[in-house]
């Protein structure tokens, strides 16, 4: 091998080790520079399905990452200013149906009856989400409704689906004012496609 | 040397309320400062070191007293 070719082969393993570094030095600038964001997508409007947008979003926000969510069919009832969440063990048969309170004998125990014979007895429906706030309460969960007053202290983006307004004849004056705005699927897969974390609840 | 002006009591309070709240009270301290936070929710333990490597914010001390978390944060 000749002087020079040697030469030229040192001069371009110089060049690689500069090249590595500047672009690892670029690559930490940026992910420093980055803030996270996350998209939500949240369709259920039950009390118990409406926790994981809500915690989510506002601890994704308490870590300083941009949040959006977007409420759509049942999960618009999470928007509404009378905010009336039920939950029922009905077709949920992995809910544990246990009293908080009552006779020692029955305190804490799964009650012996099958969801769907409960759930024929009027009222049912009411007594499962009282149970279940007040097991919440017991154990320092916060309600919905201060998980969502969080959300939006924290600045966290509600984006209602316009459509499913139409298809359920809302009114709009039933929802809370904080809303940002009224969108489509085309509205908000553009930020979904930018986003760190997409989540579908 | 301890320099805890500012205190957070949480104790009772469960995901991710704790989180919740350390982040308001650090919002509202100079850069430097040091907040102190007392939470009852084993599931702190992690999450609080989540919260300081995501936030920049310092983890002094971290651990069990008397059945209680406790967090020492410095504010970045």
């Amino acid at each position: 091998m000749s002087a020079s070719a040697t030469r030229l082969d040192s001069e371009s393993v110089d060049m690689n080790a500069w090249f590595d570094q500047r672009f690892d030095e670029k690559m930490a600038e940026r992910e420093a520079a980055h803030t996270p964001s996350m998209t939500i997508i949240a369709t259920k409007g039950t009390m118990d399905m409406a926790y994981p947008p809500f915690i989510l979003a506002s601890t994704a926000a308490a870590l300083g990452w941009d949040v959006a969510v977007f409420f759509t069919f049942y999960g618009l009832n999470l928007l509404k200013k009378d905010l009336d969440l039920k939950v029922t063990p009905l077709g949920n048969p992995a809910m544990p149906m246990k009293l908080s309170q009552g006779p020692a004998w029955l305190k804490g125990r799964e009650l012996p009856v099958p969801t769907s014979v409960m759930s024929l007895l009027p009222g049912f429906e009411r007594m499962a989400t009282k149970m279940m706030r007040k097991t919440m309460d017991g154990k320092g969960i916060a309600p919905i409704a201060d998980l969502r007053e969080m959300c939006i202290e924290a600045e966290v983006k509600l984006v209602a689906c316009q459509m499913t307004v139409d298809l359920f004849d809302y009114g709009k004056e039933e929802f809370i004012p904080e809303i940002e705005e009224w969108v489509g699927a085309a509205s908000f897969l553009p930020r979904a496609m930018t986003a760190d974390v997409n989540l579908f609840v | 040397m301890t320099e805890t002006a500012h205190t957070l009591d949480a104790r009772g309070l469960n995901c991710p309320l704790p989180i919740l709240r350390t982040k308001k009270a650090i919002a509202g301290l100079d850069v430097g400062e040091v907040l102190e936070v007392t939470s009852s929710d084993p599931g702190s333990l992690k999450d609080m070191d989540s919260f300081c490597s995501q936030t920049g914010h310092e983890m002094l001390s971290s651990g069990e007293v008397d059945g209680d978390f406790v967090f020492r944060i410095r504010k970045a």
